[in-house]
Parts: structure tokens; C-alpha cells; sequence
């Protein structure tokens, strides 16, 4: 099948409110699963599954210098790896623009949500602060790893423990009872445009045909921290309206998945 | 000095707990996780493929292209940064070389077999677990093999001969360590993985290589277990 067909077949199923693997346009694949502490290495991990759709994510703690624009806050740096084992297209090397702009787009939902309250990471103004590291890994990519990404990177937060302490040197052995100060949890939703039809959490032959995506990063308060458009088709202001509508609904459900588990 | 207990309280020849399973990553064309103690290793295969660019092509038989990596967060200290080192690079050239003897690469001219091996979490014996991960990989990708590869690392701490050495023990401060990696074709009893740091006498280390053996016997056993568990599982479905 060449991919004009591959289109014309999902076009044809969407027209009839109909997709590939027999779902809604707006609904998730299930089961959604998050599984904490994966990674006894880390100060903090998570593995979420969206269907096929595998993700780990990880949470490292150093200690450092805080930056000089701001001497009170501690530090935090988001990756992201497509590793080459979970997608035949991956290559190894350095991230790709896929990668990086993974990673950009988790990062700015925590960021500018200020899901951690980066004050508390200082311990001496100007001179001493913990910087928090989260890195995502891919381990199986059928589709969606936008939304997984920023759900493991949440996750593996939640899931974070601060190693023990003595001066500048850490005890990385000896993981404390406090958590990292979370202060909110955005959710990320990417609703995609195909034709003039919208859906969410796209399979990897959905990906494919994408004209175009929108991520939304939604806080608890119902308000938008961080977004990103993607795709090569310019969107009108009442398409990424509704586009806004529909991942503000889709929210509460990845919401209830991370709350339980 | 005596290294009298070990750290985990193991018997001197004990491995730690073992987990493997087949089929864990759906994309690739055969993968695996084999777990021992607090190191896992993931293991996936694609191929064979074709390979580019060209000119590393070979006419004549296929390439396996090993690639081990471990997770930012999978290091027991500080976040490893991602991406190639120097150890990396080591350790997925031992590795491919320790599993290119069970493999008909003639087979596949002008093609490349890529296993791709990534650690969530580790807590020494990491290139071990990987070729137990990769050997069950290209099992499960349905490639023609002679043998399995099982590995484990032996060695000496202080004044005993050990199996399956985990962090403290390759870090024991208070006397000498060894530590012997090895890759063990189980059918034919052939060491296809040879590596040794440290310090340890010609006597201790043929214990080392004995205790090895019996140690790589017992791992190829849950590999085993693992790969019929898939065939078993799907079967059953059906």
C-alpha cells in the first residue's frame, strides 16, 4: 500500500467516525498503566503504557551551583532519548529534532507550570542547589509519545525520593522519605488533524498522515501552561479552539490514571 | 583478612535472582529482558536489514552491529550522560563478538542484524546481562542459531572464589577483587566472552572458570524457560 492509500483508507474510515483499531475518535487506547519505581538507580521512575505505546522515564538528583540569574532556585533539565530499540527508523547518536523537541515540550509544561516549586531546591543562596534531571526513554513507539513523554516524566516526579545529603556530597544509596515539592501536575494532550477530522493518542500509521497537531499542557485549575503546534497545515483560530476543547476534556482521564496510580 | 559473608548474604556460587522474558518490545523483531539482581537489560533486534550507508556493505555475509547503552538514570551515582563513551564502545564490541559465534551470517549478504541493548537500572554485570538479553533476542526474531549465549561475571573477592559479583563486591574496599565477565556457549561449552581486571591467582581462577560454568548453565535454563513461556503463552491464546 503506498502511503496515498494508507491516507485515503484513514480518511474514509474518519468520515465515518471510524478508525484502524476500531475506536473513537477521541478516545485513548487502554489500558493506560503507570508502574512506579522501575529503576532502583534512580532517585525516581515510572513506566507508562498507552497500548503498545512503552516509555520510561527517570529522575536523577545532583547537586550544583545555582544559576546567577536566579541565586534562590535549584535546577531542572528535561531529556529525552528515541532510542533506537523501540522504533526501526530510530538511529542511534545524538537526539534528533524529534527528540529535542520531545524533550522541549515536556520541559516546558513543568517549567511554566511550576509543577516543582524550584525555590525549595535551593539549599545555599547563590552557591548550593539541587538540579533535578528527568530523562525519557522510549522502549516500544506505536504512536503517541508526546502524550506517554510528558505522563512518565510526571510520574517519575511523583515517584522521587531526595538522596541523603552530607554537605556537597550525596548519598545516593540512601533515598530520604521527602518528595520533591510538586506544587502541580500538567497534563499533556496531542489532538491531531487529519483531513478535517480530530482525533487523539494517533497509532504509528495515524502519525504517518498527520496534517497537523496541537499539544496542550493542562494544569488541575483547568488552565493552559504550554503548547505546541506541529504539523505542516496551518490551523484556523476556530480549529485550534475546538482542538483546545477537546483536550481539556481528554485531561481528566489521563488525570485519573496518574491520581490512582 | 576474610571475605566470610557476602554482602547479599548469597552463597559463594549463588547468582543472584533471575528474571527473563521474551517478546517485550513489539516494534523490533525479536527482544527480551533478562533481569539478575538489580541489573536488567532490555534487548532488541532488527534485521536482518538492508544496510547503509552502502559501502559497509558485505557481499559475501551479513553484519551484526551491537549497540549497548545505558539509561541516564540507570547508574548508581551521578545521571550518566547519554549517548557513545569509550566504555560503551568497549563493551558493544565484546558483546557482538561474544554472539556472532552462534550466527549464520552468511546467510544474509549485503544485510545488517542490529541489537540494540539498553539498561534501565544497574548494579554490576551489565555486559552479561546484555548478551543474555541480545542471545534471547535473536531467538526470539526467529534467526537460525547454534547455541544460546549465556554470561555471567566470576571472579575472586579478598580470599574467595564468587559468582555474579554485584557493585559492593567489585568495590570491596578491605582486600584484592577480580572480576572475570564471561560468555559461555552452554550446548558446546565454549567461552565466547573473555574479560578480566583485578588481581587473581592461575589457581582461583580455574576455580573462577568452573564455578562459571555451572553459573552460565543454570542462566541458559531460565532463557530457555522464557522463550518456550512465549511459545507456550501464544499457543494457549489460540
Amino acid at each position: 500500500m503506498t502511503a496515498k492509500q494508507a491516507r485515503q483508507h484513514i480518511v474514509k474510515l474518519l468520515n465515518k467516525t471510524a478508525r484502524l483499531d476500531g475506536r473513537g475518535l477521541t478516545e485513548y487506547r487502554k489500558p493506560i498503566t503507570i508502574e512506579y519505581n522501575i529503576s532502583k538507580s534512580a532517585e525516581g521512575s515510572a513506566r507508562v503504557q498507552i497500548g503498545e505505546t512503552i516509555v520510561l522515564a527517570g529522575v536523577k538528583m545532583e547537586l550544583g551551583e545555582p544559576y546567577p540569574d536566579t541565586p534562590d532556585s535549584g535546577g531542572l533539565m528535561v531529556g529525552a532519548e528515541l532510542l533506537p530499540l523501540s522504533n526501526p527508523d530510530f538511529e542511534s547518536g545524538p537526539p534528533g529534532i524529534q527528540a529535542i523537541e520531545i524533550s522541549r515540550v515536556v520541559d516546558r509544561a513543568i517549567r511554566e507550570s511550576k509543577a516543582i516549586d524550584v525555590t525549595k531546591l535551593c539549599i545555599k543562596k547563590g552557591e548550593l542547589c539541587w538540579t533535578v534531571s528527568i530523562d525519557i526513554c522510549t522502549l516500544n513507539d506505536a504512536g503517541n509519545l508526546f502524550d506517554a513523554a510528558a505522563l512518565a516524566a510526571l510520574a517519575a516526579l511523583k515517584n522521587a525520593r531526595m538522596p541523603a545529603r552530607d554537605g556537597k556530597k550525596i548519598d545516593y544509596k540512601n533515598l530520604t522519605d521527602e518528595k520533591l515539592p510538586i506544587q502541580r501536575l500538567p497534563i499533556s494532550i496531542t489532538v491531531c488533524k487529519i483531513a478535517d477530522k480530530f482525533l487523539v493518542d494517533p497509532i504509528t500509521e495515524e502519525e504517518e498522515v498527520i496534517d497537523a497537531r496541537l499539544t496542550v499542557a493542562i494544569m488541575e485549575n483547568g488552565e493552559i501552561c504550554a503548547m505546541q503546534k506541529g504539523g505542516d497545515i496551518a490551523l484556523t483560530l476556530a480549529e485550534i479552539e475546538q482542538m483546545i476543547g477537546i483536550a481539556a476534556e481528554k485531561t481528566k482521564e489521563l488525570r485519573s490514571v496518574l491520581d490512582e496510580a | 583478612m576474610t571475605y566470610s559473608k557476602r554482602f547479599d548474604g548469597r552463597k559463594f556460587d549463588e547468582l543472584r535472582e533471575t528474571e527473563a522474558k521474551v517478546g517485550v518490545i513489539k516494534r523490533a523483531d525479536g527482544s527480551a529482558m533478562f533481569r539478575i539482581g538489580k541489573t536488567m537489560a532490555y534487548a532488541a533486534v532488527y534485521g536482518p536489514r538492508n544496510l547503509y550507508p552502502k559501502f559497509l556493505q558485505n557481499p559475501l555475509k551479513g553484519i551484526l552491529r551491537v549497540n549497548y547503552s545505558m539509561m541516564p538514570f540507570s547508574g548508581s551515582g551521578e545521571r550518566v550522560r547519554p549517548g557513545p563513551n569509550r566504555r560503551a564502545r568497549e563493551i558493544s564490541l565484546v558483546i557482538e563478538k561474544a554472539i556472532v559465534p552462534v550466527l549464520d551470517l552468511g546467510e544474509f549478504p549485503n544485510s545488517v542484524i542490529d541489537v540494540f541493548i539498553e539498561l534501565p537500572q544497574t548494579d554490576a554485570g551489565t555486559r552479561c546481562a546484555g548478551i543474555c538479553a541480545a542471545s534471547m533476542a535473536l531467538a526470539d526474531a526467529g534467526l537460525a542459531m547454534t547455541d544460546l549465549v549465556s554470561a555471567v561475571s566470576v571472579g575472586r573477592v579478598d580470599d574467595k572464589v564468587v559468582v555474579d559479583l554485584c557493585y559492593d563486591e567489585e568495590a570491596y574496599p578491605d582486600g584484592p577483587v577480580a572480576d572475570v565477565p564471561i560468555a559461555m556457549l552452554p550446548n558446546s561449552g565454549k567461552i565466547s566472552l573473555l574479560q578480566m581486571d583485578g588481581e587473581i591467582s592461575n589457581e582461583q581462577f580455574v576455580k573462577a572458570l568452573k564455578m562459571g560454568e555451572v553459573a552460565c548453565k543454570k542462566i541458559y535454563e531460565v532463557q530457555k524457560a522464557a522463550l518456550k513461556n512465549k511459545y507456550k503463552s501464544t499457543g494457549d491464546e489460540e
